[in-house]
């Protein structure tokens, strides 16, 4: 499998995603990347061509203004003509107690996390499979598995997100474009900060290790680290019955 | 904030029990980050400092772990700009790769940029290239009360002085230059030599300086008449193909030094069983071989946090620089009192420092002889013990090294570093540690 050597980054400024376009850019790649905040963009570019990147470009979205969201990927394509990855990383863990009372909260969780990138997947898989080339990554979550009562308004946008992904991929196969779904486990991480840090928490570094390695693979789904998959295995067969009873 | 209050030094002696830790995200943030706390400050990077210079118990450390971007690197040139939290390790991980390497390194990579200047640290090469600051082109400063200082030789250069080896009481460095060295290969061509006596070792040394960029010794003190001990010395070298002719060791990262050790481990006769075996490993006088400079310059990395080897009531290093005039009289007597106490020490590094001159008000290294030595802390009997080598090491205009330290006293923290005075007037009013309440304040 090809590594990209263009590639477009929403949530740069992730710890996920910096971890692991610090790997590219060993490589050589070039970057156009995207997130809220400029200065931390343009700190990123300093920090990533000095490891080797050979071309940053970036530009400022809001995952919930989707007019920005397609200004940055036509912008992208404009600059980079010849891009050959996507990776998509943004994303937003609310505190589910308030998504269960604020309409506008539950909705922005799911227009964050699902809608934002699925705007995204449309106009670069159209873009790719036109050139018949491409690698297209994209972080769901092992939450999009199975609704859980803690925490499925979050799960249910990861869990369309996997869904998106895994019908772009059937779709891409044919005209040579790969679509790799990541689901991180608990990672430590800014989004995770509140979190009491049990054995099962890993850092942002082991995901990207995981990542870099799928792309060279060619994986289509990947669990990271990958016990996830045995986890959510036992966990997605529990019948609905006695799951309904448990609380996780 | 993040409220993890026990925070260690490397030595986990003494113990502190700080208010909070605070973790700017960015350069932009370290200001409002100063501001949000009531209480004193001190800069902390990875903590590789023994004693209690990186400590501030009772009060609030500023992590720079978050500032660990580079900023700029020019090829030709060779001079890398980053924030003062990037680690050696990940310098050494981006350009070594690329055909350079660290100008001045310490026995860890686990180290930031602004704890290697913030106590001036000095490596295998001290007598052919100086600190680690003499290799530093500029920085920036900054106060509590937001004021920025550019810090070099040419602009506010009593600033640079004061911050270089300043222990972190001037300010917090937020970003470093610095010129890194070009090298053909990752590969270090190394020759150990048993040596017999004192004279022995500084023969070797005198005829080694010129022809190697790196030299340090190995010493046992336990040996009843003279010293013994390996004197390391190595290049970088030339072309990599020779490299790949016999590499006799490979980096890696062994593992993690699983909990505290009980202390039989550490009496006296399993250190000279220790030191034994070390010296007797090596049959031969000298030895020659190839090795990556990770076991070279690191050998104790690869064991991750080998410091509980010593177990929970944690260890003393003390290293002095004393100056040679005196034709090594002071570097005797101080072999022959550790000799006497039978206080062992797994690890007595000895070194002969250049004449560089060492740029800080607070630097530590000086021409002369540095040794390092580390006693787990059991016994009482090691401060006294310590404090009468202290006086001999006063007594010739020698100095302790602040970021060793954990109990010298303020008459031989002011009889080390005699422009403490001039330093004074530079400290951040907000800015304290637990290591400068003890022998500054
Ligand atoms: C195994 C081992 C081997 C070693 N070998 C050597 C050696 O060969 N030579 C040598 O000289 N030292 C050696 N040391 C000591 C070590 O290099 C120094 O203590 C170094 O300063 C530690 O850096 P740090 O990032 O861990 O800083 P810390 O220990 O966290 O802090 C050290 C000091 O720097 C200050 N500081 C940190 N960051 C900043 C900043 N951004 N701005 C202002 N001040 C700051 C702190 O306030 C503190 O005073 C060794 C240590 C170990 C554990
Ligand atoms: N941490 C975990 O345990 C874990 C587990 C499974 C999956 N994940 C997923 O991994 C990905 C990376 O997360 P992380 O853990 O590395 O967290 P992080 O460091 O907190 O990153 C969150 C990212 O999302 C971006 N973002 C948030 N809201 C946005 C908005 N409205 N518009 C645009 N960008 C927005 C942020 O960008 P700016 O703030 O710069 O705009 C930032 O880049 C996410 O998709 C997350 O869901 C994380």
């Amino acid at each position: 499998m090809l590594k990209p050597s263009k590639m477009l980054v929403f949530g740069a400024t992730s710890a996920i995603a910096y971890e692991t376009i610090k790997l590219f850019a060993k490589d050589g790649t070039s970057f156009y990347l995207c997130s809220r905040k400029e200065d931390e963009l343009k700190r990123l570019a300093d920090d990533l061509i000095v490891r080797g990147a050979k071309e940053v470009r970036f530009a400022t979205f809001n995952a919930l203004d989707v007019n920005s969201v397609t200004e940055a990927v036509n912008d992208c394509l404009i600059k980079f003509p010849d891009l050959d990855g996507l990776f998509i990383a943004h994303g937003f863990l609310p505190d589910q107690k308030v998504c269960e009372t604020s309409i506008d909260s539950m909705r922005q969780v799911i227009d964050i996390n699902f809608t934002s990138a699925a705007t995204i997947l449309t106009i670069v898989a159209n873009y790719f499979e036109k050139r018949g080339t491409g690698t297209i990554i994209a972080v769901s979550s092992p939450g999009g598995d199975r609704g859980r009562q803690s925490n499925y308004v979050y799960g249910s946008a990861k869990g369309a997100l996997t869904v998106f992904l895994s019908g772009l991929r059937q779709r891409l196969s044919r005209a040579g474009v790969s679509v790799i779904t990541i689901k991180p486990g608990f990672v430590d991480t800014p989004m995770t900060v509140d979190f009491k840090k049990g054995i099962l928490f890993v850092g942002p570094e082991v995901i990207a290790r995981g990542i870099y390695k799928a792309v060279l693979k060619g994986k289509s789904e990947v669990y990271l680290p990958a016990y996830w998959r045995f986890i959510m295995m036992i966990i997605k067969h529990v019948p609905e019955m006695i799951f309904k009873k448990i609380k996780l | 904030m993040q409220n993890d209050l026990t925070l260690e030094s490397w030595g986990r002696f003494p113990a502190a029990l700080h208010s909070g830790e605070i973790v700017p995200r960015s350069i932009d943030e370290v200001r409002n980050s100063m501001r949000s706390v009531d209480a004193s400050l001190l800069p902390r990077g990875m903590g590789r400092s023994y004693g209690d210079s990186c400590l501030n118990d009772g009060g609030y450390l500023l992590s720079t772990k978050r500032l660990d971007k580079f900023m700029h690197f020019a090829p030709d040139t060779g001079v890398l700009r980053c924030e003062s939290g990037v680690t050696l390790d990940e310098i050494l991980r981006v350009f070594v790769p690329q055909g350079w390497f660290l100008p001045v390194t310490p026995g860890t990579k686990y180290v930031t940029i602004g704890g290697a200047i913030a106590n001036d640290i000095h490596g295998k090469n001290h007598h052919r290239e100086g600190t680690f600051s003499n290799h530093v082109i500029r920085f920036e400063l900054e106060r509590s009360d937001g004021t920025r200082f550019l810090c070099s030789r040419d602009e506010n250069r009593d600033w640079f002085r004061a911050t270089v080896g300043g222990i972190g009481l001037t300010g917090v460095i937020l970003w470093a230059e610095l010129k890194l060295r070009p090298i053909a290969g990752p590969y270090i061509e190394m020759e150990s030599i048993k040596f017999d006596s004192l004279d022995e070792f500084f023969q070797i040394s005198h005829s080694s300086g010129g022809l190697f960029e790196y030299t340090v010794s190995w010493l046992d003190c336990l040996s009843s008449n003279d010293v013994r001990g390996l004197f390391m010395r190595g290049n970088h070298i030339d072309k990599e193909e020779k490299a790949e002719l016999k590499i006799t060791h490979k980096t890696s990262q062994w593992k993690t030094f699983p909990c505290d050790a009980p202390s039989y481990l550490l009496s006296t006769p399993s250190i000279k069983l220790f030191n034994f075996i070390y010296y007797n490993k090596q049959l031969n006088k000298i030895k020659k071989s190839i090795v990556h400079y990770d076991p070279f310059f690191y050998p104790l990395d690869s064991i991750n946090h080998w410091n509980r080897m010593y177990g929970k009531s944690g260890f003393l290093q003390w290293q002095c620089a004393v100056p040679v005039n005196d034709n090594y009289e002071a570097i005797r007597l101080i072999l022959r009192k550790i000799h006497k106490s039978g206080l062992g020490s797994f690890l007595v590094v000895f070194k002969e420092f250049g004449n560089h001159p060492s740029e800080g008000m607070l630097s530590f290294p000086m021409s002369g002889i540095t040794l390092a030595m580390d006693f787990p802390n059991r016994e009482k009997k090691i401060f006294s013990f310590l404090d009468r080598l202290d006086e001999v090491v006063v007594d010739v205009r020698g100095r302790i090294y602040p970021a060793k330290d954990a109990r010298m006293s303020r008459n031989t923290f002011r009889a080390s570093f005699p422009s403490v005075n001039e330093f004074t007037s530079y400290i951040d009013p907000k800015f304290s540690s637990s290591f400068y309440r003890r022998v500054g304040g």
